[in-house]
């Protein structure tokens, strides 16, 4: 075999070995995505908690209900097992640092209701080995339950406890389930995620529209004329745990 | 070669066995997978979404979780809300007459379904002992031991 047959033997065998060429391939590749029109935006979501009217209700838990029963939040009676997303403990549990012996008295034993900070420099987002937990755009800290290996350094990561671990299959502890939203399975972790799936389609947070005080109050942190800045700008307001420096999202208005 | 007349029907009885599945399914017919198909249009082509299908779903739950693209345009430049519950079983609404069909057949075991709810859904099972759970003496429903801890904790924050 000369060189010239030799060529054109290999040409022809690594355009066949290579297929049909993309050019000459029928389907239309035009497909594109886009973000929901009529989506609520903003450039950092943030919630204020004004907790002076959220004790004028002591029985009240309007918004975990809600919350737990819009995202199929398993109700198991093992408190070692159980799934929280928003829930409810004492002020010397939420800020464990005590500012002033004073205050001590003032606040012991107050119920405070916490959930995810949604912080601005997230230590859960840092360890995720598998980018399952990340920060948007909008300063929520989001989960993608499909990547969860359930390693739970996240769970180790995070300083105010607003992960759950599924130890078991949630599912059977879920005794009405909201067909709209999935479940978890057994081995992830999950978390409060702001409501990512009302906020595109424009609606606010399902703890905030539950609460009939208005003790909630949800909106942009980098907005001037947005109520809850403007709110923020004019009552004290303390965050958990703010010398760790990871800036919480959620404000406690006292 | 030495001991041949071992080694040889030794080979012949190996391809036998390897090949067993091939002559054991010969001239055998197993009648093709009929998922029920949905009135109206797909978001892609008939042959496209068979071929791929897993990876638009792929494809779809990174955009929309990740990057927040929750609105699909076509090749045609129809426009669909990108969600497996949200948006696919919204028409299919079956998976057992569509998804399992050619899954069951195809022995595939997708684990789209350890979350997502399919719509023919009415309630969630009670939950099953596992051999894992059966060897430690673990019980399968969690107990109530908890609940009492739990009221404690309230009635001290009741003071």
């Amino acid at each position: 075999m000369d060189r010239r047959k030799f060529l054109k033997l290999a040409g022809l065998s690594a355009t066949l070995a290579g297929g049909v060429p993309g050019f000459l391939n029928r389907e239309v590749k035009a497909r594109s995505y886009t973000p929901p029109p009529g989506a609520l935006t903003a450039r950092r979501w943030g919630l204020a908690i004004d907790i002076k009217k959220c004790w004028e209700e002591p029985h009240c838990n309007d918004c975990i209900k809600a919350c737990h029963a819009v995202h199929n939040v398993p109700d198991i009676p093992d408190r070692k097992k159980e799934i929280k997303w928003i829930w409810k403990d004492e002020f010397e549990h939420a800020f464990p640092e005590q500012p002033n012996e004073f205050n001590n008295i003032l606040f012991t034993h107050k119920p405070f209701l916490l959930l995810c900070n949604h912080c601005k420099n997230p230590p859960c987002v840092r360890v995720c080995p598998t980018q399952a937990t990340f920060k948007r755009e909008d300063g929520i800290v989001m989960m993608d339950y499909h990547r969860c290996i359930g390693c739970r350094f996240c769970m180790a990561a995070c300083p105010f406890g607003a992960r759950s671990f599924n130890w078991v299959d949630p599912r059977p502890y879920i005794k009405e389930f909201n067909p709209e939203f999935p479940t978890r399975m057994k081995g992830v972790v999950e978390k409060c995620l702001f409501c990512y799936e009302r906020l595109e389609k424009g609606q606010i947070p399902a703890c905030v529209e539950a609460c009939k005080r208005k003790a909630l109050i949800f909106g942009d942190l980098e907005d001037e004329n947005s109520e809850l800045v403007r709110l923020l700008k004019s009552r004290f307001s303390i965050r958990r745990k703010a010398e760790l420096g990871t800036e919480p999202s959620v404000f406690y208005l006292i | 070669m030495y001991n041949s007349d071992k080694v040889i029907p030794g080979i012949i009885i190996f391809v036998l066995f390897v090949t067993l599945p091939i002559w054991w399914n010969h001239g055998k017919t197993v009648a093709a997978p009929q998922p029920e198909l949905p009135q109206g249009r797909c978001v892609e082509s008939r042959a496209y979404m068979r071929s791929h299908h897993m990876q638009i779903l792929n494809d779809w739950r990174n955009k929309a979780i990740r990057d927040g693209m929750r609105v699909y345009t076509a090749s045609d430049g129809a426009r669909f809300w990108i969600g497996l519950q949200g948006g696919c079983m919204k028409c299919h609404q079956d998976k057992s007459k569509f998804c399992d069909r050619c899954h069951e057949f195809a022995a595939v075991k997708p684990y789209c379904w350890h979350c997502h709810i399919p719509p023919e859904t009415k309630e969630f099972e009670e939950p099953r002992p596992s051999k894992l759970l059966k060897l430690f003496g673990i019980p399968e429903k969690l107990g109530e031991s908890g609940k009492v801890e739990a009221e404690e904790t309230y009635h001290h924050a009741e003071h």
